[in-house]
């Protein structure tokens, strides 16, 4: 019998090499697959108290997004706080909270709505969504919208109506989505970069917290201790909505 | 029969508005529904539980004659499990026109999300539209081929449903039976476990207090057991010989109905009294608007006193030894369970989640106050006369009596 240029001592070596490599391998593979990839964590701190009610929020995100009659990502609401002797309204404008603990994504009968992992934003796969609104019902906070496909009177003599949404530029087509899905605030994520961030210089921003004029709503990474929003957060008492409720909203508020 | 006629006349110009309707719905104003975005489910959504409910019932009921062998009301078996069939297709129908892409459907099954409860009643309940058909057509399977012999419309529809079946022998039949009793036993627990299901989607958000409650799915299947046997006792009244015919079997189930009916008000003051006495303020909200809101009558007339008051009093006095009586008050509870349908979704939804939330801005789809628009309208009573014409095409076409001996040839 011939002898082999390898021997069998050999043979098990590499053989034992290669497992070993590719074990390793394999364990970055799932380390990569199932590591927090998370790299921002975007929210907002609202400062009730430089709040003037002026609404040029709801606006803005209504030209930003191009939403629908109906379909509002922030609205601002003007009730006096509970227990407020003088009767003053709070003025709160309200986006979606980005829940780090969301409930309107577990009863998804489709798994269309989901928490991005990379920035914890959480967004509608319109092209997937069959529009049962079952998470309107389930989040706490009504930051969820339907788009039953009315339209402005006047908007199409204005021009184009495509809205710039997940940088999916869709046209508005009867009987085509996102008419017929449910919608949500999503932080204008189509002004991001492709390393997934915003920038204020650039006006590359959430339209809302660019465009208010007292500064009352803040946006920035909940995670970068350098960020405005930490700041506050850091060294101010701020407070979350239905806080009762777990789901742990990214959107904090100063009273 | 005259009522039957009826039955027919009214089931098909019923389908001319119906028809007009969808259309409307999916290719001229999909937007001419008055739903919003605080609340987003509404008449369809009640009605697609009504239904939903009465499939369970009527299935759950007839599990007394095929799985627990009661012979007593062997006569209504068949007819209800054909009742089980026909309102969940209608189910099917209402929430079809109700959601927003229909034509995705299919994406429950592809794209799987084990953690919603809408996903798992979905699943579940198209395993039990299968386990429903498949044991009807055991049930009917010797009568369709005696049918398939007369010549005509009849003779052919019965030799198509046969599937090419040709054996009337007794062995036959107590094979097919014994498939019957195997397929109604797995459906006992699929029944309970999809419309427990229905309740669990309302009962697990947390979001709204009315609903967020262990109680809930009991409730459904207790209600769903209630109203399906009392619609059980209106089409056999109706249906096959009538109620002279079913007499005795028509005053036993007028007793189960009253059980199940006190039954379901004991839950309900239940979970009514615990929820007022913790005080949500979501949950009070909602109460108020079941009881004194702008439908109170909703609640008043039709949930308690045409879908309680009158039929416990026909029931539960010597009227009920009188079979018209008892079908007068399981029509009574059928038409007073639309009631409890509506108060379980709309209230629920109304109130404001974020104070002022409905203040600010001013949109109909942003209104806490919701009342059906009148495309709503006729799509719900074009869905109900679509049942009108399948219970009407069930019983002309389909053997909805027992076993027919080889020799018999249809009436």
């Amino acid at each position: 019998m011939a002898t082999s240029p390898v021997s069998r001592r050999d043979l098990f070596k590499r053989a034992g090499a290669g497992a070993v490599v590719g074990a390793a391998i394999a364990h970055t593979a799932v380390a990569e697959a199932t590591a927090p990839v998370r790299k921002h964590h975007w929210g907002m701190v609202i400062d009730t108290r430089r709040c003037v009610g002026c609404e040029a929020c709801v606006i803005a995100c209504k030209i930003e997004n191009k939403t629908p009659p109906g379909v509002f990502y922030t609205v601002v609401t003007k009730e006096p706080l509970a227990g407020s002797t003088t009767g003053k309204p709070v003025f709160m404008t309200k986006p979606c909270f980005h829940c780090e603990n969301p409930p309107c994504i577990p009863v998804c009968p489709v798994n269309a709505t989901y928490k991005r992992k990379t920035d914890g934003i959480v967004v509608v796969d319109y092209d997937r969504c069959i529009g049962c609104r079952y998470c309107l019902a389930a989040c706490p906070y009504g930051a969820r919208y339907a788009d039953f496909g009315d339209e402005y009177d006047l908007l199409p003599m204005a021009g184009e109506n495509v809205s710039p949404e997940y940088k999916q530029y869709r046209e508005r087509v009867p009987g085509q989505s996102p008419i017929g899905n449910a919608r949500k605030c999503q932080f204008c994520m189509h002004l991001q970069d492709e390393q997934g961030t915003y920038d204020r210089e650039a006006g590359r921003w959430p339209a809302c917290a660019k465009t208010c004029p007292g500064h009352a709503i803040i946006f920035g990474d909940l995670d970068d201790p350098e960020s405005e929003v930490a700041t506050i957060l850091r060294e101010h008492n701020a407070v979350r909505v239905k806080e009762e409720l777990g789901t742990e909203p990214s959107v904090y508020y100063l009273l | 029969m005259t009522l039957k006629r009826a039955f027919w006349v009214v089931g098909i110009l019923g389908l001319i508005p119906f028809l007009w309707a969808v259309y409307v719905r999916f290719f001229v104003h999909p937007d001419a529904s008055n739903l919003g975005s605080v609340v987003p489910w509404g008449l369809h959504v009640a009605q697609y539980i009504y239904f939903v409910g009465l499939s369970a019932g009527s299935f759950l009921l007839s599990s007394l004659v095929y799985v627990f062998g009661m012979k007593r009301f062997e006569p209504i078996g068949r007819l209800a499990v054909f009742t089980a069939i026909v309102t969940l297709l209608l189910a099917l129908l209402t929430i079809g026109l109700d959601i927003g892409h229909i034509d995705r459907f299919w994406h429950v099954f592809v794209f799987v999300n084990p953690t919603s409860p809408m996903a798992w009643m979905i699943w579940l309940y198209t395993l039990y539209l299968v386990l429903l058909i498949a044991e009807f057509w055991f049930l009917m399977r010797s009568d369709l081929v005696i049918a398939g012999r007369v010549p005509g419309m009849r003779g052919w529809v019965s030799r198509v449903l046969s599937i090419g079946s040709r054996d009337t022998s007794e062995g036959r039949i107590t094979r097919d039976m014994r498939w019957v009793r195997i397929l109604a036993t797995i459906g006992v627990p699929l029944a309970v476990m999809f419309h427990g299901g229905v309740g669990a989607l309302f009962g697990v958000l947390a979001s709204r207090p009315f609903w967020n409650s262990g109680m809930f799915p009991i409730i459904f299947l207790v209600s769903a057991l209630a109203s399906g046997g009392a619609l059980l006792v209106v089409a056999s009244a109706i249906f096959q010989q009538g109620w002279k015919a079913h007499r005795a079997m028509i005053l036993d189930l007028g007793k189960i109905v009253l059980g199940l009916l006190l039954l379901d008000i004991l839950f309900q003051i239940s979970e009514a009294l615990i929820g007022l006495y913790g005080s949500d303020p979501g949950f009070v909200a909602s109460f108020e608007l079941v009881v004194a809101g702008p439908y109170w009558y909703v609640f008043w007339f039709l949930q308690i006193g045409v879908g309680f008051v009158v039929p416990v009093i026909l029931l539960a006095t010597p009227f009920r030894r009188d079979p018209r009586a008892v079908i007068l008050a399981c029509g009574a509870v059928v038409i007073g369970f639309v009631g409890v349908r509506l108060n379980i979704v709309i209230p629920g939804l109304s109130p404001e989640e974020i104070r002022g939330i409905t203040q600010s801005v001013t949109d109909p789809r942003m209104a806490s106050s919701y009342f059906p628009s009148a495309w709503e309208w006729i799509l719900s009573f074009g869905i109900g006369a679509v049942g009108l014409v399948l219970f009407a095409l069930g019983d002309y076409f389909l053997p909805m009596t027992r076993h027919l001996p080889p020799t018999a040839t249809q009436d």
